[in-house]
């Protein structure tokens, strides 16, 4: 029998990465929340790769963590391994990764949430979202209890009709034998919800003390760690690291795959789910790329208080007789246990498209969608979204105007516009070369870029906030020097130039021209600048990056004026495309169907010509 | 205000007795001012500039708005032609920008050479009714105008595109796309080695990118070199002679290059099965596109085929039909008429100092076009027939295709710029900028590029990635 519990402005339904943050945003907001997770055991489960961050994806920590979310200081709190990739390619491609202990990891931010004032967690499957009169009005789980709600984010990640997959075994779980989330997916559909059918995987794990290391290359951390969170300093994290390991697949590894390819439930048919391109199960990679002799696998531990260590790059669903052969062939695996097999798991999602950009359904007021349910891969992916939506959510109920990021402040914006724009076809992952202003959004300025945003919204606190200020003004300041600095071409300064194989002066030269030479940096030239303030990493980091790449920052900056432009207009929710005179027929289906907010998202929809985009701007200066 | 870059444009149409080239923007000017001199600065007796004469660039910045200036646009040290050169500031002109235009002498080939000149001093080209669009955007023409604007953009724009892509059908098309995929495959290499930076290295890739961008810039410089030097060249009124064999169609294509010796192009560069003959009568330019077949053989119909003739007439804008009057209409003329409708010509009866056995009715009774009595031989009707072509493109039945020498300049536009991006790929390498830097203008060429053939590269890059290299964990 249906019964009325307890009333919550918010509801969020999944305690995964999106989740999380979208309960802890609107929790710190001060709305009443309450978030529901079918295990209490899984909050902020990590049930593939033991790592946060990455290329492009520890950006989008960073700008959570910027915007004030929980990503970055959880991981700084568990990491096991640290390391910053790309360190000889360009500032924007800069990527931070960790490893973490996914138990202490979990934990941990069960901790946080469990002590977050405004938050209540409980276990149990939401079956429906309750909507009259397009609005949201509260959920029913599946013991027919009612919370009514002013808001419901749905964070479902891969729970929806879970099925998980391996040779021909299936069995209609979550992740890690959890129960799936059967229910909601009908409600959805009722809703008038297009629903999706999308599929990944992972690899086996095996117990660390069968392992041959000595066949392995040892991947060690950096040594110089740099937190995640703008709050925590590299001293304060300073701790032991562990080891990844590196080794190959090889020739006997693919003939095994290739002789029982017939049997991977992927070519069988048996998996119809659509599968993500960038993280192809080791089938996937030596079919499609069969002239490869080897692929890399990492060993990677899933934490410091367990044996078993993560096969990186051979996620599979062969069965499990072909995969017990096919890892024991990888050097250094042949005596291997396999604790955990791989397998693929197919779930239901949403089409994203049907979003706005405050990730809040178009046609339903106060149903918000975030994380791998749109559609996306990824913890960090998923973390962005469910702090974009808790965010937006309680925004909403105070009246406000919602957060929107677009492609020229964060990550966060190039990730939610492009799958509510162009929507993805597979599970969506970021990469640093879907941001077309990748130079202005590197992970060392996201708090620069954000945290203002942050402290409008209300989650960063005025200490942060000035502390920020301050950072500003330093930067700018010791800008404003180094470009009037002049350095003499005396005997001090030649010398420095020679020992950093630089050319030497031929006449006096502002300091700002010699930090853009490819072979210096701010840091390199302090000896000959007495002047020079005594200033903390992070500005001095800030002032040589803009200093060096200043013409190229502009070049960007130019771009990014263009299109504010076309992003500053707005398009009425209530526009009739049909009304549009001389639009054609392809777009003014696709305009219907996607109603942008703006001419610039109507610009970036497939079968929308400059042609439309000009028809459309004068057709809104007419209204 | 709605402000962009400094446009140009035709503003007359095509063939008129007055040519107007119409510039627009903040500097409009400038650009003008660049390229003007008066009647002191230059020396008519040998058309050129005079070498000691000053000149202030800026000199339509210090005029009145609402004058009219004479005097001569320039190329270098030539004359282009004798011009009036009207200014209208801010805000008091059609766009509400300054606008500058040129009245000139007309004619296709002076206009289109003026509008050269003032797009390489600084100047966009402008897209099919972009004044009016500025024009209504910055609140100058009322509200009833604006559904007429956004009609021309629309259609032209589609016009404009598929000219372009009928013209590039072929071997051009085929050459930049590859030189694009080149690109596009090495960005796709950066791309994924600074996605997955374990697995893909880049250390030894800056040599053989670099041999990669030289070779690209070459072959483009040499597509610019062929718009320069005309080879491209495809402006004129698309015109097919058909007829069946021995109807006289060689004989016609002959006279017609013969009587006007003036200008005849081989155009035989990048499309090599395509011959095309340029002939112009008075101001009116036909291009004769016939395959080497059409007139190599006299046989449209055998030899070539229904299909493939039928192929020419439909790109055709004005289609000449060469009957044999000596003999009576067969099946083979039913073929070429069935063919012809709904296109735009004229019948000539050929042979006509012969016995005729097919008249002006006979004709009239299967398409109605016009007959113009014609004879190979003693050339009666070659006057009546270039002057029914005049008039029918003066009465405006013919359409000149301007869309289509636009749309070339802005090839040519598109590859330079694709070149100048490439060209900065290369500082960047050696400047040993870090490898992320190279993508920015790697990409800008390849998008470049990609508006020649229409095509958009939004997702090409992320598709590239995941196609040609194996990524993931």
């Amino acid at each position: 029998m249906s019964y009325l519990y307890e009333e919550y402005d918010v509801v969020v339904i999944g305690a995964g990465h999106a989740g999380c943050e979208a309960a802890l945003a609107s929790a710190r907001l001060g709305m009443k929340t309450l978030i529901f997770t079918v295990s209490v055991d899984s909050i902020a489960m990590m049930p593939c790769n033991p790592n946060i961050g990455g290329s492009s994806k520890g950006h989008l920590v960073r700008e959570v963590d910027a915007l004030g979310g929980e990503m970055g200081k959880n991981i700084d709190r568990t990491f096991i391994q640290t390391k910053m990739l790309n360190m000889s390619k360009g500032p924007a491609v800069h990527s931070l990764r960790a490893q973490a202990d996914k138990k202490d990891y979990s934990n941990s931010m069960r901790n946080v949430l469990e002590n977050t004032e405004n938050l209540v967690i409980k276990q149990g499957e939401v079956a429906e979202v309750i909507v009259e009169d397009g609005k949201v009005t509260g959920v029913r789980t599946t013991s027919d209890a009612v919370y009514p709600c002013k808001a419901a984010i749905m964070c479902t990640g891969t729970y929806l009709k879970a099925r998980c997959i391996y040779g021909d075994v299936s069995q209609y779980t979550g992740p890690n034998g959890l129960s799936a989330a059967n229910h909601l997916t009908e409600c959805l559909v009722n809703l008038g919800i297009d629903v999706r059918r999308f599929k990944t995987g992972t690899p086996a794990r095996v117990d660390k003390r069968t392992v041959d290391f000595s066949k392995m290359e040892e991947q060690k951390g950096d040594e110089n760690i740099v937190p995640f969170s703008f709050t925590n300093t590299p001293e304060e994290l300073q701790r032991e690291q562990a080891s990844c390991w590196l080794t190959y697949t090889n020739k006997e590894t693919h003939k095994i795959i290739m002789d029982n390819i017939d049997r991977s439930p992927l070519y069988s048919g048996n998996i119809k789910g659509t599968g993500p391109r960038y993280c192809p199960s080791i089938e996937d990679k030596v079919v499609r790329f069969a002239d490869k002799e080897r692929h890399q696998v990492f060993l990677e531990p899933e934490g410091n208080y367990t044996n078993e260590m993560y096969v990186g790059g051979m996620s599979s669903s062969l069965p499990e007789d072909v995969q017990y052969k096919m890892y024991h062939s990888v050097p250094g695996l042949e005596n291997a246990t396999i604790v955990r097999n791989a397998y693929a798991i197919e779930y239901d999602c949403i089409n994203p498209v049907q979003l706005k950009a405050s990730l809040e359904f178009k046609n339903i007021s106060g149903f918000f969608s975030a994380g791998q349910a749109n559609g996306s891969s990824g913890y960090e992916e998923a973390a962005a979204q469910g702090i974009v939506a808790g965010i937006n959510a309680a925004l909403k109920i105070k009246g406000k105007e919602p957060m929107i990021l677009d492609r020229s402040q964060a990550y966060i914006g190039v990730l939610i516009d492009d799958l509510i724009t162009k929507g993805t076809n597979e599970p969506y992952r970021m990469m640093t070369s879907r941001a077309e202003y990748r130079l202005l959004l590197r992970q060392d300025n996201a708090d620069l870029r954000l945290t203002k945003i942050g402290h409008e919204v209300g989650l960063i606190d005025d200490e942060r906030y000035n502390r920020l200020l301050e950072k500003e003004k330093l930067i700018a300041q010791e800008i404003e020097r180094v470009n009037n600095v002049n350095i003499g071409a005396n005997k001090a300064v030649q010398e420095l130039m020679e020992r950093c194989g630089s050319t030497r002066l031929q006449s006096g030269m502002r300091m700002s021209e010699l930090i853009k030479r490819p072979e210096l940096t701010y840091d390199m030239l302090e000896e000959i600048d007495p002047d020079r303030p005594e200033l903390p990493y992070e500005v001095r980091e800030q002032v040589n990056i803009s200093v060096k790449y200043e013409g190229y920052i502009n070049r960007q900056l130019r771009q990014v004026e263009q299109y504010k432009k076309l992003e500053n207009k707005r398009i009425p929710e209530n526009i009739d495309y049909n009304n549009v005179y001389s639009l054609r027929k392809e777009a003014v289906q696709k305009l219907n169907d996607l109603r942008p907010a703006s001419v610039g998202q109507a610009s970036r929809i497939s079968g929308v010509s400059p042609a439309d985009i000009s028809v459309l701007l004068i057709y809104l200066e007419k209204m | 205000m709605y402000t962009e870059k400094t446009i140009a444009g035709i503003a007359s149409g095509m063939g008129g007795g007055i040519g107007i080239i119409r510039i627009s923007g903040a500097e409009s000017l400038k650009i003008a001012g660049k390229i003007f001199r008066t009647r002191k600065n230059v020396n008519t007796d040998n058309g050129k500039i005079k070498e000691d004469a000053e000149w202030d660039e800026d000199i339509f910045l210090k005029k009145e708005s609402h004058t009219i200036h004479y005097g001569y646009i320039v190329d270098g040290e030539y004359i282009i032609d004798e011009v009036m050169v009207l200014l209208m500031k801010a805000p008091n002109s059609y766009t509400k920008e300054d606008v500058v235009e040129i009245d000139c002498h007309g004619g296709p080939y002076v206009v289109q050479k003026i509008l050269q000149k003032v797009l390489k001093s600084g100047a966009k080209l402008a897209e099919p009714g972009e004044f009016t669009k500025r024009a209504f955007l910055n609140g100058r023409i009322d509200l009833s105008q604006a559904e007429a604007v956004m009609k021309v953009i629309s259609s032209q724009s589609d016009f404009a595109l598929n000219s372009a892509l009928k013209q590039l059908e072929g071997n051009v098309s085929h050459y930049i796309e590859e030189i694009r995929q080149e690109i596009l495959h090495n960005l796709g290499f950066i791309e994924a080695a600074l996605d997955d930076p374990e697995h893909y290295d880049l250390d030894e890739f800056r040599e053989e990118l670099e041999a990669a961008v030289d070779s690209e810039i070459s072959k483009l410089s040499e597509l610019v070199e062929k718009f320069n030097d005309g080879r491209m060249k495809s402006e004129g009124i698309n015109t097919v002679i058909v007829g069946k064999p021995n109807a006289g169609k060689s004989s016609l294509m002959n006279i017609l290059l013969d009587e006007e010796r003036a200008i005849v192009t081989d155009i035989a560069g990048t499309t090599r099965d395509v011959i095309e003959e340029t002939v112009h009568l008075g101001d009116i330019v036909l291009k004769l596109a016939d395959t080497a077949g059409i007139h190599d053989t006299e046989d449209v119909v055998e030899n070539i085929g229904v299909d493939r003739a039928k192929k020419y007439v439909d790109n055709a804008d004005f289609v000449i039909y060469v009957v044999d009057s000596s003999m009576e209409l067969d099946e083979d003329d039913e073929q070429i008429i069935d063919i012809l409708f709904g296109k735009r010509g004229v019948v000539l009866l050929n042979k006509s100092d012969l016995d005729t056995k097919v008249s002006d009715m006979d004709i009239r009774e299967k398409i109605n076009w016009d007959c113009i009595e014609f004879s190979n031989q003693t050339r009666q009707g070659l006057k009546v027939l270039e002057e029914y072509i005049q008039s029918s493109f003066l009465k405006g039945e013919i359409s000149y295709n301007d869309q289509i020498y636009l749309t070339n300049i802005r090839h040519k536009e598109a590859v330079e710029e694709a070149i100048n991006s490439l060209k900065k790929v290369k500082e960047t390498l050696d400047a040993m900028m870090p490898e992320d830097f190279l993508t920015i203008d790697m990409l800008d060429a390849y998008k470049k590029l990609g508006l020649i053939n229409g095509e958009t590269a939004s997702e090409d890059l992320v598709n590239k990635i995941f196609k040609d290299f194996c990524m993931g964990k």
